[in-house]
């Protein structure tokens, strides 16, 4: 298998683009990479996508992007995992190009989401769940999150406001971040007097309803010496599953799909969690947060709210999460965001991150979670 | 819901029908065709007797399409007290304070109005348990 880099990256701002359908976003993307990388020539593309189907009317995808973007008869996949779509878009891409199919691969993930009411996009949210089991059951993403909060606060003595310090890390961060949605910084007292979606989970616990596309071109490492910006090497790509239904886990609070790919990760990357200089998180819900840290071996069980009390997340401490605004303060546009995360951990390695950039970052680890835990991807890359 | 699919999912609905593992008698709800435990395929379906306690629990104030109309309601995470945990909408809750740990009990209740089908959709749910049930 030969080794595989980013040399180019690409993003639309995330934001309610009611100007702009979810093909507008996807080229718009795509072109700002093969910009980035100043390279014209694509062999695959990989779109990471959750719900055209439903929220567009429009499967067949990456054909549709495809064409649009001038790319034919180019062979093109729509990849989904739920929320952790984008993420696997880009394990499936580097696979192609590490087993030598593809030189060059584009990898967009976009999602089109604000053309719906609310309940119209929690409804299609909670296909990531299990249909007959939980969403038949009027279950959203959120109560089945708020469940997972509600115990893990019982089992651990935790209070609400304790996840205060993830939300305000986000949104600290998204401030700094020119392509953020929601670039206001929050207070506690902001956190506590947030309106309720299922409690104990409030808005400012969720991340929000948005439009938006990311994109990356990737070739092997070998290749990317002629590229216009700093190849970033993919050191790592795993993906791991878990029961769809929550309530089939043997401990829900333990999330094992998270921690079997970070583990798959650490040993393809031969490094582990202290080499890590920064993570994105998926922060879809502070409580994710909180479960991811402790099952990629960043805390131990019930001791992830401490790490962000004692401000080792911040873009300072030594575990910096969301360091562009995260799920929570970027926005959350769901088969887009795996990709997000890949485009953010790039600027920041190549020092391009601007008031966001953590200091001498050389490695850094981007993870992508769909459904409740069900289905997780995590990259680790390096320069 | 379609039909078909409705009456694949009777048991389950109905009777809170699981499967039991002949191999390592492992209990499992909803049914599967191979036990999580020990990967065997030799399951022979079991019904849940409906009782159990409450893992956790939430209320929804944002209802997904579909279920707007109930207003907004309690769902949780029950503990069935032969093993397995099923997720459900908690009933008869209005004038309780739920609290983890406490013992509910399946009941069978309108999930969903009748739709474009024209069929009204009926399967469980949990309510807090009744005392004279429960001694
Ligand atoms: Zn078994």
């Amino acid at each position: 298998m030969r080794d595989v880099s980013i040399i180019g990256i690409g993003q639309t701002a995330v934001a309610e683009h009611w100007d702009k359908s979810i093909r507008d976003l996807a080229v718009e993307a795509a072109q700002a990479a093969r910009r980035d990388a100043g390279i014209e020539r694509v062999d695959a593309l990989y779109v990471g996508n959750m719900l055209s189907g439903e929220l567009a009317g429009q499967e067949n995808l990456a054909t549709v992007i495809a064409d649009a973007a001038g790319l034919l008869p180019v062979e093109a996949i729509k990849i989904e995992a739920a929320c952790a779509s984008g993420g696997a878009a880009l394990r499936a891409a580097a696979l192609g190009v590490a087993a030598g199919a593809h030189e060059y691969a584009l990898v967009v993930g976009v999602e089109k989401m604000t053309d719906y009411l609310t309940d119209g996009v929690t409804a299609a949210l909670a296909m990531a769940a299990d249909a007959d089991y939980e969403a038949g059951h009027g279950i959203s993403f959120a109560a089945l999150n708020a469940m997972l909060m509600r115990r893990y606060m019982h089992e651990h003595k935790a209070r609400h406001e304790d996840f205060a310090p993830f939300s305000i890390n986000s949104h600290r961060n998204a401030a700094r971040n020119p392509f953020a949605m929601y670039r206001q910084e929050i207070t506690a007292e902001d956190f506590a007097a947030s309106p309720i979606v299922a409690d104990p989970i409030n808005i400012l616990d969720s991340a929000g309803i948005c439009d938006g596309a990311a994109a990356l071109l990737i070739a092997p490492s070998a290749e990317a010496r002629k590229t216009r910006r700093p190849p970033v090497r993919i050191a790592a790509s795993a993906v791991a599953t878990d029961t769809v239904a929550l309530a089939e886990r043997r401990d829900p609070l333990v999330w094992q799909s998270v921690a079997d790919s970070a583990r798959l990760a650490y040993a393809q990357a031969k490094l582990g969690p202290k080499d890590i200089d920064l993570f994105e998180v998926h922060d879809a819900f502070t409580i994710v947060s909180v479960l991811s840290l402790e099952a990629c071996g960043f805390a131990d069980r019930g001791s992830a709210l401490k790490l962000a009390a004692e401000g080792r997340i911040g873009l300072d401490g030594d575990i910096p999460i969301c360091t562009l605004g995260g799920l929570k303060g970027r926005g959350h546009p769901v088969g887009a965001s795996g990709a997000y995360q890949i485009v953010e951990v790039v600027q920041q390695l190549r020092g391009e991150a601007g008031a966001a950039q953590v200091k001498d970052a050389r490695v850094g680890m981007a993870q992508s979670v769909g459904g409740s835990g069900s289905v997780t991807v995590t990259h680790i890359l390096q320069v | 819901m379609e039909l078909p699919r409705y009456h694949r999912m009777r048991g389950t609905l109905y009777r809170l029908e699981g499967s039991a593992c002949r191999k390592c008698a492992h209990r499992i709800f909803p049914p599967r065709p191979v036990c999580p435990r020990c990967k065997a395929q030799e399951l022979e379906p079991m019904a849940f007797s409906g009782r159990g306690t409450l893992y956790s629990f939430t209320r929804v104030l944002q209802p997904p399409r579909g279920f707007t109309n109930l207003g907004t309601y309690s769902v949780g995470m029950v503990r069935l007290d032969e093993g397995p945990m099923v997720s459900a909408q908690i009933a008869d809750a209005d004038g309780t304070e739920l609290q983890i740990g406490m013992p509910v009990e399946m009941v069978t209740r309108k999930l969903k109005d009748a739709e474009e089908h024209g069929f009204i959709l009926y399967g469980y749910k949990f309510r807090p348990r009744l005392r004279a049930a429960g001694a």
